[in-house]
């Protein structure tokens, strides 16, 4: 009786998982299949392909905005990431390590920005970009993604540092360490998994955006991808070019889910670092 | 234990926050202030030589518009719904993910896949999955339907586009508060006797609740912004037209920038509104909890 009722939740709790996986998983692997699709199939709406043909991601590599897209969007939200994180950490350290006012301040502050909506500012920042020069441009970009990421990185980076038992350093300096060593040696590898974390976390918001995109953006000089899918213009103007905008989704999808496949426990600690802490 | 601040670590301290505080400002605080005094003047980018100061003429425009309170309405319908969804599908999750432990990697890693996935993609994916000649939802349920081409319908597929996306960030956030409530408690309500309901319904939850508001602060206002998956499924067609997209299209679209700005101010304000109902929430909670 005991043994039936154990086997039943166990069962339940199994059942749960896989519908879990096909939900999260569903639209990805339909994308997948739609681009797989050759031309003649893509309206046959079946859900697994009949025939598989790789001519859509072939239509890509000679696409006129796709190429351009996808190397504007890799520039922009590396960089963005790079020096969010950067801002981030002096900020993150300074309020972990250092006592001064206005530390509550910064957090607050970050706070805000993180519940502030952007399309509040496309029109002041579409107006100012244009009289600076920095209307289509990668910096024009750039500098909204750094800032509008920075709360995150900011939360992120402290509850990190917070638990990095900084006095080891003071351990090592004891032992003959030149500061520089200390650090690199010791605090460093410490807080590299935080860095790296905060890291993952802007560059996927930089890599999702799209308001920013289509209001600060009009050429390939700086469209990013999100931007392009949503504009595609297919061979002819009122044929949706369905099956280069499922290669293209996978195609971009595929290197952000890598990205999370291997470090998805970092990810989720990230995720939850500030919202359960704080 | 508290010490005095030391001058030359306070100054250090704003030496390393200074250029992060000066980039925010730069990108929303100053921002802000500008689209406020734009929306004081009569400023069409297609007619510059037009401008004029007209005080709040533009609120009143777009106060008495039917498009506001409309785009308002559906707004507050597709973030109600969907952080209405997103929390009871969000808890069911958590709890199978903090119980579970077969394939317990492979469930936590493919709930981040939505997360990780472009919205505008969703949108794109799931648009087509409705679309009655190339989605196969339509043969899968047995029906025939343009599923975006009606009001109730496209906002259906629009909320269950942002549940899709957004669900896994709610799971991992009542997750995370999920393991924070101690086992014994529950032992000791289980050995009193209560059914696994009770102990969800009298223990768990009350023992969440701070996790539970930050997780719907975040979400709310999150989905109060919704434009990508509109933008992409209707563009606004069949009355789904959100406050975001009306924001847009004055600026963007039709270069006004003094209605658009008076738009993103208002914006600006129902955001206030909504985080100052919810921090009004969340304090009298932890108050009374103090008290207890």
């Amino acid at each position: 009786m005991r043994s039936g009722s154990d086997l039943l939740e166990t069962l339940f709790w199994r059942a749960g998982s896989l519908l879990i996986i096909g939900y999260a998983l569903l639209p990805v692997v339909w994308i997948l299949a739609l681009s797989l699709k050759p031309g003649a199939d893509l309206n046959d709406r079946r859900f697994i392909p009949a025939e598989i043909s790789l001519e859509h991601y072939r239509a890509l590599v000679t696409d006129l905005q796709f190429p351009a897209a996808l190397w504007n969007s890799i520039g922009i939200a590396l960089i963005a990431t790079l020096l969010a994180v950067l801002l981030a950490m002096f900020a993150a350290y300074a309020i972990v390590r250092l006592r001064f006012r206005g530390r509550a301040l910064v957090l607050g502050g970050a706070l805000a920005i993180a519940m502030f909506p952007p399309v509040a500012v496309i029109g002041p920042l579409f107006n100012l970009w244009r009289t600076l020069g920095l209307y289509d441009t990668w910096p024009g970009l750039i500098l909204p993604y750094m800032t509008f990421t920075l709360p995150l990185a900011i939360w992120t980076l402290s509850a990190f540092f917070r638990e990095i038992p900084w006095d080891l350093d003071q351990a090592a300096r004891v032992d003959g360490a030149t500061p520089l060593q200390a650090f690199w040696r010791v605090i460093a590898p410490l807080a590299a998994p935080g860095v790296f974390t905060a890291a993952i976390l802007v560059f996927i918001f930089a890599w999702n955006d799209f308001l920013f995109a289509a209001a600060l953006t009009s050429t390939n000089q700086a469209r990013t991808v999100p931007a392009a899918i949503a504009f595609f213009t297919g061979s002819s103007r009122f044929e949706m070019p369905t099956g280069s905008i499922a290669a293209a989704s996978v195609v971009v999808t595929v290197p952000v889910t890598a990205l999370v496949l291997v470090f998805q426990r970092r990810i989720v600690s990230g995720l939850t670092a500030g919202a359960v802490k704080g | 234990m508290r010490r005095e601040p030391d001058p030359s670590e306070e100054r250090l301290g704003w030496l390393l926050c200074t250029p992060a505080v000066l980039a925010m400002l730069l990108v929303t605080a100053y921002p802000l202030l500008y689209a406020l005094w734009l929306s004081l003047f009569r400023y069409d980018l297609r007619f510059p030589d037009e401008r004029a100061f007209v005080g709040l003429a533009n609120y009143v425009h777009v106060l008495t518009s039917g498009v506001w309170w409309e785009s308002l309405l559906n707004t507050l319908v597709i973030t109600l719904g969907s952080v209405a969804l997103e929390l009871v599908l969000g808890m069911s999750l958590a709890l199978v993910m903090h119980r579970v432990l077969f394939l317990r990697r492979t469930v936590r890693t493919s709930v981040l896949v939505p997360y990780a996935m472009i919205t505008v993609v969703a949108a794109l994916a799931w648009k087509f999955a409705f679309d009655p000649v190339t989605g196969f939802v339509n043969p899968w349920l047995g029906v025939e339907r343009a599923w975006l081409t009606e009001t109730w319908s496209a906002f259906l597929v629009i909320i269950l586009t942002e549940v899709w996306k957004t669900t896994p960030f709610m799971a991992l956030l009542l997750l995370a508060g999920l393991t924070q409530v101690p086992q014994d408690l529950l032992d000791a309500a289980r050995v009193d006797g209560a059914t696994a309901v009770q102990r969800f319904f009298r223990v768990t939850l009350p023992l969440m609740k701070t996790t539970l508001m930050v997780a719907l602060l975040f979400r709310t206002l999150d989905a109060f912004r919704i434009f990508d998956t509109v933008f992409v499924q209707t563009r606004g067609a069949q009355g789904t037209e959100t406050v975001s997209m009306v924001g847009y299209h004055a600026l963007v679209t039709r270069l006004n920038l003094g209605l658009g700005s008076a738009v993103s101010v208002l914006i600006f304000v129902c955001v206030i509104l909504i985080a100052l109902l919810f921090v009004k929430g969340l304090g009298t909670r932890i108050r009374r909890s103090e008290e207890v």
